[in-house]
Order: C-alpha cells, then structure tokens, then sequence
C-alpha cells in the first residue's frame, strides 16, 4: 500500500466528515420519500432466516412473503417518487433491526417483526399482515393434547425469543410447573423434543411446522393444544414517517382486496418454495384472514386483551 | 439512544418497574435474574475449574513419569491422549457431545441433570490445558531435584507430592491464573445447553425489554468483574506460597 501524502489525507478526513454529517442529517429526518428521491435508492431490512416470511437464498439474494410484499410497496414508492429506485438489501438480525431502521440504515424492515407497544415508542408498524400464533409440538406417541398435561414436563422453548416470557406468563396464571429447557436457536430446540429431553416445544407455529417438515420423520411429531399466544407480525418503518406509512398500508389493503395477499400466502407458505422446494405446510389461520379484512397497526398487547 | 436503566427493575412477567428493583413474593425483577444468572455462571466456572484442576494435575504429572516401567509407560500415554482428546475438540462441539450425543449412547445418563453434564464438559477441556502447563512445569525442572528425591528414598508419588509438584505448580502459576481466568469467560458456551447464565441473560432479556445494549453492558461488567478477581486471588495465592530464592520468585516485585 503507498503512504498517504498528508494533504490527501486531510481532504479524504474532511470528505469522511462530510459524509457522516449529511448521513447524520438524513437520520434525523423522518421523511423517507425526500430522501430516496434525491439518494436514487432505498434500503429494504430484510432477514437470514426468518421462515418463509423472509430468508436468504445465498448470494445476496433475498425472498419470502414479506420481502415479496415490500416489493410491491417499493414500486409505489418509486411511482411517488416519479423515479426509478435502486433497492438494497441489508440483513438484520431480531437484536439490530430497530435500531437500523431508526438511525436510517434501513428504510422499511421486511422481517419478522413483532408488533408490540413498547416498539412502537421507537418505530412504527405497517398494517399487520401476518398473526403468529403460539403452539406446542410433541412427540405423535406422547399422548399429550393440551398445555395442561405439562405440568411438571420438560417444555424445550428457544433462547431469544417471546415465547420464553409467554411461558412465563402461562405458569403463573395457571399455575402450573413446567420445567424450561432451552434451545440456542430453532434447531436446536427441535432437537431437545427429537432426543427426549423435552417433551414437548412451544414455538411460533410457523417455526414448529416449518421444523417438523423437515425432520427425519415428519410424522413422529404434531402441533398440539391450544393458540398460548397471538403475536401481529408487521412490516416496520421509522417512527412519525406518515407518507411512506400511508404508500405501504395503500399498497397492503389494495393486495388484501384484491386477493393478491392470499396468492402470496398459498405461493410461500402452500407451495415447495427454493431453495430446498421443500413445503411449509402452513394454511392461512383465521387471525390473519381476519387482520387482513380489519386493517390496522394495533400492538400485539391488544391481541391479548380479546 | 436513551439509557434507561430502570428496566432492571421491572417485573419480568407483568412488566411493572417494582420499587427498590428486587421482587418479593414470587415476583421477579431483571435485577433479581440478572443476580442468579451471575449465579449459575459463577457454580458452572467455579465445579468446572476444581474438575479441571484436579484431573489437569494428575494427567500432566502421568505424561511425566520416567518410562523405567511398563505400567508407567501406559498411565504416560494415557496422560497423552487425555490431553490430546480433550484439547483438540472445540469446546462447543464437546459440551453438545456431552449433552446430546453420549446421553443418547448411554440412556442412564439422561437424568442427569444438564449442568453436570456442563461441568464435566468444561472442566475436562480446561483440564487438558492445565495438563499441558503442569507438564511443562515439572519438565523444566533440573533433573537433578528427581535424583535428589530418589536419592532420600522416596516412592515415586512421595518424590511427586513432596518435591516435584510444590516446585513445578510455583513455576505454572501466571498461565493457571490464565486458565482460570479462561474458564469464567468459557462458561458463557453453557447456554446452548440450557444454562440459565449470563450469556443466556443477555440474549433473552435482551430480546424481552427490547434494550439488548443495556443487558449486555450489565453482563459485560460482571464477566470483567469475575475475571478480575478470579486474577486477584490467583495472584494471592502466588505471593502467599512464593518461595524466596527458588524458580518463579525472581521475577516477583521487590519486596524483601
């Protein structure tokens, strides 16, 4: 490498600066429109593995439900716009994507958010257009139907994840004793239940049938009991950012309406999708149907109070 | 972003921030978790360094018994693969194989519970590194201290327990200080086998009060916090036990 003559580097140091104003200035300003139509581009927040919602296919490509849905909302945005838009996608993860999209990293996160109200202090959520139910898998043989039965079982849950504080929650509402073992991710957890050292795993219903279907023997498992928590999962935007808000949830219902939403449901939760083309199996559960006919933003704390 | 360092005092079911930060009567504030998170790290660091410590001392002294039997030869190999076996395997591969593979080898074990399963997996890995540095130690004493030992008639193992070993583990302290140090920070791999600890604290309220960056800074400061003394005590020992004029003593301060 050759050595950097010192008025470079004061003109490189001064352009650095500069830089990290005007990106300073555009975190500050909350009108996402402005800002892509004079950057040319938009930065789409977008997950490794996030079931068929969102995921990665490798290579820098992304795809699931959501990333398709925000597609959709990109074009409206370059129609507002009135110009051609770059998009790039920049992974997150569940511990950075809120403070990406409010420092201006990313402009609209097209994960697996969960809408809560304590998030909504900090960024705001398209109309909800997915509901996660909370289920429990078991072993087809273990003869278990419902949470009750689990009293004093090993129940596996995973590390990171709501479901840990929802079966909190459930304990000591009901009072019963489950004794929690945890898994370090997804897989993990599923194989706790494989190998019998829990008995039963309570997971996103997504997870659990996404796992399942991939198992050794799928049929050696089945989700069982009662919905233990509803959970609206969104689309995310920066906080007080009410026309690229307004674009998405236009954009959200006319795809509602227009049965387009339900085509994208059987594509990637019905169908094999890549890049396994392996089948989620998932149908389309009435809490979603039904946030898809009633469009709103309500945080999941509302869900639990029906 | 705004440091709010009341959520340690919130409940962590319902969600209420309880006056003077830690539960009562069934509840539980993070505080409270953060405490016994801290806990489990410490009992799973503490058992796993006294496993490694013990088996460490004796593979290390076998790997140095003189060949002059054929029994010795066999208990200095065996030494050898301990230390080989144990040192190259990652330590996260070892505690699953711990935890998953040899339970479902041996089905008695799986009621065992997980943390014995933990310690005895970090405590044999630690133990292969003590090994190596107790070895190192007794092989850089001058051959002449064995001699001397077998000169005044010593069985082998009085030759160890008495002259040997006090010399060589003077010699291995700062490294030992290392290994022990190393085992406070490894215990944070127990997580992924279900260890309520500190690792596990900060990735799962993290998730649940939606403030990672606090809990991991809390987390931080008690893994230094730990480490740290861990090194204060090592060092105590180190100057309580010095020797003034033998190996390991000159590079001490000045003090006499």
């Amino acid at each position: 490498m050759t050595k950097l003559n010192p008025i470079a580097a004061l003109v490189l140091g001064a352009a650095l600066i500069a830089g990290l104003s005007t990106s300073i200035a555009h975190a500050q300003s909350n009108d996402t429109l402005a800002k892509v139509k004079s950057s040319g581009a938009i930065t789409m927040g977008v997950r490794d593995s996030s079931g068929s919602l969102s995921y990665t296919l490798g290579d820098g490509k992304y795809a699931g439900f959501h990333v398709e849905v925000c597609q959709r909302i990109v074009a409206a945005v370059e129609k507002a716009a009135g110009r051609k838009l770059e998009t790039k996608y920049v992974a997150v993860t569940s511990a950075n994507r809120i403070p990406l999209v409010e420092n201006g990293t990313v402009d609209i996160e097209c994960g697996s958010t969960t809408n809560n109200a304590t998030r909504q202090k900090q960024v705001s959520f398209l109309n909800t257009t997915y509901v996660e139910e909370v289920r429990i898998a078991v072993k087809a043989n273990s003869g278990i139907t419902a949470i009750n039965q689990l009293n004093g079982k090993n129940v596996a849950t995973t590390t990171g994840t709501t479901s840990v504080q929802t079966l909190r929650k459930h304990e000591r509402a009901t009072g019963v004793d489950f004794k929690e073992v945890f898994g370090k991710d997804h897989a993990d957890s599923f194989l706790l239940l494989e190998t019998g050292r829990a008995d039963a795993f309570v997971m996103d219903g997504s997870i659990l049938a996404g796992n399942i279907a991939n198992a050794k023997n799928p049929a050696d498992f089945k989700i069982v009991g009662e919905v233990l928590s509803v959970e609206p999962i969104a689309i995310m935007v920066r906080k007080d950012d009410a026309a690229l808000k307004k674009i998405g949830n236009d954009t959200i219902a006319d795809m509602a309406k227009s049965g387009d939403l339900a085509k994208l449901w059987d594509k990637w939760f019905m169908q094999p999708i890549p890049p396994k083309n392996a089948r989620v199996g998932l149908a389309l559960s009435d809490s979603t149907k039904t946030a898809w006919a009633n469009p709103n933003d309500k945080p999941m704390e509302d869900y639990a109070k029906k | 972003m705004a440091w709010d360092w009341e959520i340690f005092c919130k409940e962590t079911t319902t969600g209420e921030i309880i006056k003077g930060c830690l539960g009562q009567g069934g509840d539980q504030t993070y505080l409270n978790w953060l405490g016994s998170a801290w806990g489990w790290t410490l009992t799973v660091a503490m058992s796993a360094m006294v496993v490694a410590f013990v088996m460490g001392l004796i593979m290390g002294a076998l790997r140095t018994l003189p060949p002059t039997t054929a029994g010795n030869r066999w208990l200095a190999r065996l030494g050898t693969v301990w230390t080989e076996l144990f040192r190259n395997i990652p330590v996260l591969v070892q505690l699953f194989i711990w935890y998953f593979v040899i339970p479902a080898i041996f089905t008695s074990l799986k009621s065992v519970p997980s943390v014995v399963m933990v310690v005895l997996g970090l405590g044999f890995f630690t133990s292969s590194r003590v090994s190596e540095q107790v070895r190192s130690g007794i092989e850089s004493l001058p051959k002449g201290q064995r001699y001397a030992a077998m000169a005044m008639g010593f069985s082998t193992f009085q030759s160890y327990r008495l002259v040997l070993l006090p010399m060589a583990l003077r010699i291995v302290m700062p490294p030992l200080t290392s290994e022990a140090m190393n085992i406070i920070k490894n215990s944070s791999v127990a997580f992924a086998v279900s260890i309520a600890e500190l690792t596990f604290f900060a990735r799962q309220s993290g998730e649940e009060t939606s403030q990672p960056v606090q809990m991991y800074l809390a987390v931080t400061v008690l893994y230094a916090v730990s480490a740290l003394t861990v090194n204060r005590v090592m060092n105590w020992i180190e100057v309580k036990t010095r020797v003034p004029g033998f190996v390991g003593a000159s590079a001490a301060p000045a003090t006499h």
